[in-house]
């Protein structure tokens, strides 16, 4: 293969990318009983590979991505109840609320340490939090904001879908809107862009050192992640009719980046498996030990952690020993 | 007013305590701990159970939870945190993460998640007035014991940093590992036993602030913001730094719920997240420092 | 609008399909009823404690009702509506449940309303108080209490009591809300005046600061509503401040010495004054039984939260007597107008509003055989939600 070819290699669809797609298209028919748990996992993995964006592609370590999660959810159930019941209108109103909100945060993560950053993305979380329980004739406050009607999704060509209770169509739609953001993703990831995001996680002094604006790029792509996220939220409001405080939660963050972490950080499919494993698992330990499943869920960090995150998906690593 | 200042100083002697360990330990090893809040915790269960199950007068307690403490953060420090020192610091967020999710389910499990009620000796049910009105200064005498002890340990630290042997190795380590190392000075043994001070300072900290802070499971969840708080904006190379930093911080959150409670914690927040961009390494940190 | 008769149409259409099903499921031997609890997080203490007083139901009154086997399902939400929201979508679709019953807090109920009504399936309140939770959804039958009753009757008690001048102090959300609302109402009726209205988070609340501001009020009392599971901690910095001596009479909704934790509250929640529809002290046969069964199985005291529980079991039982073991409208028909004794005195529960009727009681904080008690002293009888009649 020539240089050219050896580039472009990995913006190629695989055949097992392929055939896990059409698994996952089938879920909410092969699972119907459990279509709303495939709705949460979708919109997990929609939060985690917008997480994935800023910390597996430009390493910043960020424990209030539930922020924008938020922000997307109250937007879109806020849109929905005042302005009109239109779905895909709300979940665009979500993404750019998110990516507003990113803008706006942007320059204040650039700066400091990895401690100040954490604190920093943290601080932003938590003031939205108290923001909407302040604000609660208008977010509803602790009770969560109720009384969202959502209307049908409407699909050129298609046809109109009503959001049923058995959440078929809710599953259905949020793993539209994750396919579409993780065709996205792939083009941005393989684009020079994405390269040089890359390039930025590994050694931000070299990228600055050939000229790259460090400062832009890490706007962006935190923008984007913001955007993402914010869609994640909004999806989560639409299809369960109601917003809460719960949203803006430290524990959110915190799960996501744990379904991150799981699934592998730096690569696309990373964000889905680690939701998937994340909330199957979460629901499984939950229906034999609905208090201990911190327990289990925290031995497996600290485990993952010792024995060293990228080892997990290589099994073959696990007995070379000396290798990284 | 006065009062609130009182209570606010009181609130922020607590935090101090409870949040040097994570100081130095980040200064130190620049390792994020966020597992610092289950040590604070279990400094906490242990002054409860001593009291409730074995009958231990409270004074007692506080240095019991001090030694349970140091013991058991100087048995992780050897088998677990040592190997995560040279990892990136997501790794280290995750695994004292994980390190508290455990801490949390397991308290939980073998106790219970009920509010823990901490009687406390009959001595400190006391409260002293000083004038009247706006200015008046009421002080429970429970909350003078604390801003006491503290004052004290802070002394004493001060002192052994500055003056004992240990205390010039510490600031050596703290500087420069490597040529620390290069010197002779045992710089695991060093990490070691600050790792076990630390985490005893929480054991204590959590012992004393039981009966103000409230104790149950969530514990750690709860008020770990406040002591990353205190070490980003205190900084972590000194001890005046995060004293300085934690009395803000109490003192802040006391008046701000007092005078605006409806915006209340949030101002705490926006201070934190103003400093921080103000000045991104914290408040006192030295130039060149970490 | 054509689409919103689609959606309707697609409604009427679910609840058809739902009411057949229903109708389908009657046929089988066994109904099942979803419990829904937060038995980890903040309400945890809710979780238990309606557990413990289903369990003692079932085992008091077995497993048949309507001549078909009851199966019992509890899950646990922690106190997230999201999740309540999916159990209850889940117990609807796959487990068929008949009925679904629990919910700790407001959020929890006002969240899973909409799929009630959907689904056309009776939902059992058993815990949370806010009066507009059963006018969310046609579905809604409520055993445990609205916060506006008690929160009237303690303010008609205070005004011919000597008490002219009061802070309240609520949490801030909808049962507080309501308490803070009608008690303020009713006192201010009575010719007392407010001289603050203080509120706290729901998570987290320091006690501190606004004890303080409540300090410098100088009111003959102060009116307090919190969430079941704060009233130790507030009662122990009521007395650090040296309120009580100061006097500031402390006047509350039961909620602050729940009887789950009165007992380790120690002597400063002595001679409190309460007002709440159920005392683990109530002098009746029947609840002096319940007590005991229910500390014999749990090794806890019940409080109002476990009354909710046991006494919704109840309902759910007759009910499904009277509809002969089906769901849907017909069990909803049989719950209305229920009235019975239950162990916190007599029970109604109103056929228009389907909410609770019973006896509001006055009581006192007092020690009786080394512990401490909610002793009743007084009585309003047959107290409906006021939050209804405005």
């Amino acid at each position: 293969m020539n240089a050219q070819q050896k580039l472009r290699a990995p913006s190629r669809w695989r055949a097992w990318e392929i055939a896990l797609w059409v698994l996952i298209w089938a879920t909410p028919v092969v699972f119907a009983q459990h279509a709303a748990l495939v709705n949460e996992i979708a919109i997990l993995a929609l939060f985690a590979l917008s997480l994935d964006l800023i910390l597996g592609y430009a390493g910043i370590v960020s424990l209030g991505h539930a922020a924008f999660f938020g922000v997307g959810a109250y937007g879109a159930s806020l849109f929905a109840k005042h302005v009109m019941p239109d779905p895909l209108v709300g979940l665009v109103v979500g993404t750019v609320l998110g990516a507003v909100l990113g803008v706006l945060t942007s320059p204040m993560i650039v700066r400091g340490t990895d401690l100040t950053r954490l604190m920093v993305t943290m601080g932003i979380a938590l003031v939205l939090l108290e923001l909407a329980n302040k604000f609660d004739n208008i977010t509803g406050g602790a009770d969560g904001l109720q009384g969202v009607v959502m209307g049908p999704v409407v699909v050129p060509f298609i046809g109109r879908f009503d959001f049923d209770l058995g959440a078929r169509v809710a599953s259905f739609y949020s793993l539209g809107v994750l396919f579409v953001a993780f065709l996205l993703l792939r083009r941005i990831v393989h684009s020079p862009l994405g390269i040089s995001l890359q390039a930025l996680r590994d050694n931000r002094l070299r990228v600055s050192a050939i000229g790259l604006s460090v400062q832009g790029r890490l706007a962006a792509v935190y923008t984007l992640g913001a955007a993402l996220a914010g869609a994640a939220g909004a999806l989560l409001a639409q299809t369960t009719g109601f917003a809460s405080l719960d949203a803006f939660e430290f524990h959110r963050s915190a799960d996501v980046m744990l379904a991150l972490v799981i699934g592998g950080a730096g690569w696309l499919w990373g964000g889905l498996i680690g939701a998937i494993a994340f909330k199957v698992m979460h629901d499984l330990l939950s229906a034999f030990t609905p208090q201990y499943w911190t327990f289990w869920i925290g031995l497996f960090l600290v485990v993952l952690m010792l024995v060293g995150r990228e080892k997990l998906f290589r099994p073959w690593t696990w007995w070379r020993r000396g290798s990284k | 007013m006065l009062t609130l200042l009182f209570d606010g100083i009181a609130y922020g002697m607590l935090l101090f305590v409870l949040s040097l360990g994570l100081a130095v330990t980040m200064g130190l090893m620049n390792f994020i701990n966020l597992a610092h809040g289950a040590f604070a915790m279990a400094g906490g269960y242990v002054l409860v159970v001593l009291m409730q199950q074995a009958g231990w007068p409270f004074l007692a307690c506080l240095p019991a939870a001090f030694i349970v403490t140091a013991a058991a953060g100087a048995l992780f420090e050897r088998t677990l945190y040592r190997p995560m020192y040279g990892k990136p610091h997501l790794d280290q967020v995750l695994f004292s993460i994980g390190l508290t999710f455990m801490a949390v389910a397991a308290v939980d499990y073998v106790i219970g998640s009920q509010q823990q009620n901490v009687q406390l000796p009959d001595v400190f049910r006391h409260r002293f007035e000083f004038g009247t009105g706006a200015w008046q200064l009421g002080m429970g005498a429970y909350r003078l014991f604390i801003v006491v002890v503290c004052i004290g340990l802070a002394l004493l630290l001060q002192a052994l940093l500055s003056r004992t042997r240990f205390g010039s190795r510490l600031r050596a380590a703290v500087d420069d590992p490597r040529v620390a190392a290069g010197l002779g000075i045992p710089v695991n043994r060093v990490f070691l036993v600050t790792f076990a001070v630390g985490s005893g300072l929480a054991g204590l900290g959590g012992a004393l602030g039981a009966d103000i802070l409230g104790l149950d499971p969530s514990f750690p969840l709860k008020f770990m913001v406040y002591f990353l708080i205190v070490c980003a904006v205190g900084g972590t190379s000194s001890i005046t730094g995060p004293l300085v930093a934690a009395l803000v911080l109490g003192i802040a959150d006391v008046m701000g719920k007092y005078y605006a409670p409806k915006l209340g914690a949030f101002i705490v927040y926006v201070l934190m997240i103003a400093i921080l961009l103000w000045r991104p390494q914290g408040l006192f940190t030295r130039e060149g420092g970490r | 609008m054509i689409t919103r008769r689609q959606h309707f149409a697609t409604l009427a259409l679910a609840a058809a399909a739902a009411a057949s099903a229903g109708l389908a499921q009657a046929q089988s031997d066994t109904v099942k009823i979803g419990v829904i609890l937060p038995m980890t997080g903040q309400s945890a203490s809710t979780g238990r404690q309606i557990d413990a007083a289903i369990k003692l139901w079932v085992a008091q009154n077995g497993s048949k009702a309507g001549g078909k086997k009851v199966e019992v399902i509890i899950k646990d939400d922690a106190g997230v509506a999201d999740t309540t929201r999916r159990l209850a979508q889940e117990l609807v679709v796959n487990d068929k449940v008949v009925a679904l019953a629990g919910f700790g807090l407001t959020p929890l109920a006002l969240a899973t309303a909409p799929i009630a009504t959907q689904s056309k399936t009776p939902m059992v309140v058993m815990a949370a108080g806010t009066s507009s939770i059963t006018e969310a959804s046609p579905f809604v039958v409520r055993t445990s209490f609205t916060l506006p009753q008690a929160a009237v009757s303690i303010a008609e008690w205070a005004a011919k009591n000597k008490i002219r001048k009061v802070v309240t102090l609520v949490t801030d959300f909808g049962p507080g809300n309501d308490a803070e609302k009608f008690f303020v109402s009713q006192f201010q009726l009575n010719g007392g005046t407010i001289a603050e209205k203080l509120r706290t988070p729901l998570r987290s609340p320091d006690f501190a600061p606004v004890l303080q501001k409540v300090r410098d009020a100088a009111p003959d009392a102060l009116f307090v509503f919190l969430p079941s599971g704060q009233g130790a901690q507030f009662m122990k910095q009521f007395g650090e401040r040296g309120l009580d001596k100061a006097g500031i009479k402390l006047i509350a909704t039961g909620d602050v010495t729940d009887d789950d934790q009165l007992n380790d509250m120690g002597d400063v929640a002595l001679g409190v004054v309460t007002a709440q529809h159920y005392s683990a002290a109530h002098p009746s046969a029947m609840n002096k039984k319940f007590v005991a069964d229910f500390q014999a199985a749990a090794k806890f005291r019940p409080n109002f939260m476990a009354v909710g529980g046991y006494d919704g079991m109840r309902v759910i039982y007759k009910a499904l007597d009277a509809s002969k073991g089906a769901g849907g409208e017909a069990l909803l028909a049989g719950m209305k107008g229920q009235l019975f004794e239950s162990p916190r005195g007599q029970v109604l529960i109103d056929a228009q509003t389907r909410d609770v009727v019973h006896d509001i009681y006055i009581r006192k904080v007092e020690k009786k055989d080394g512990q401490l008690w909610n002793i009743e002293f007084d009585v309003q009888k047959a107290v409906k939600d006021p939050g209804k009649l405005k």
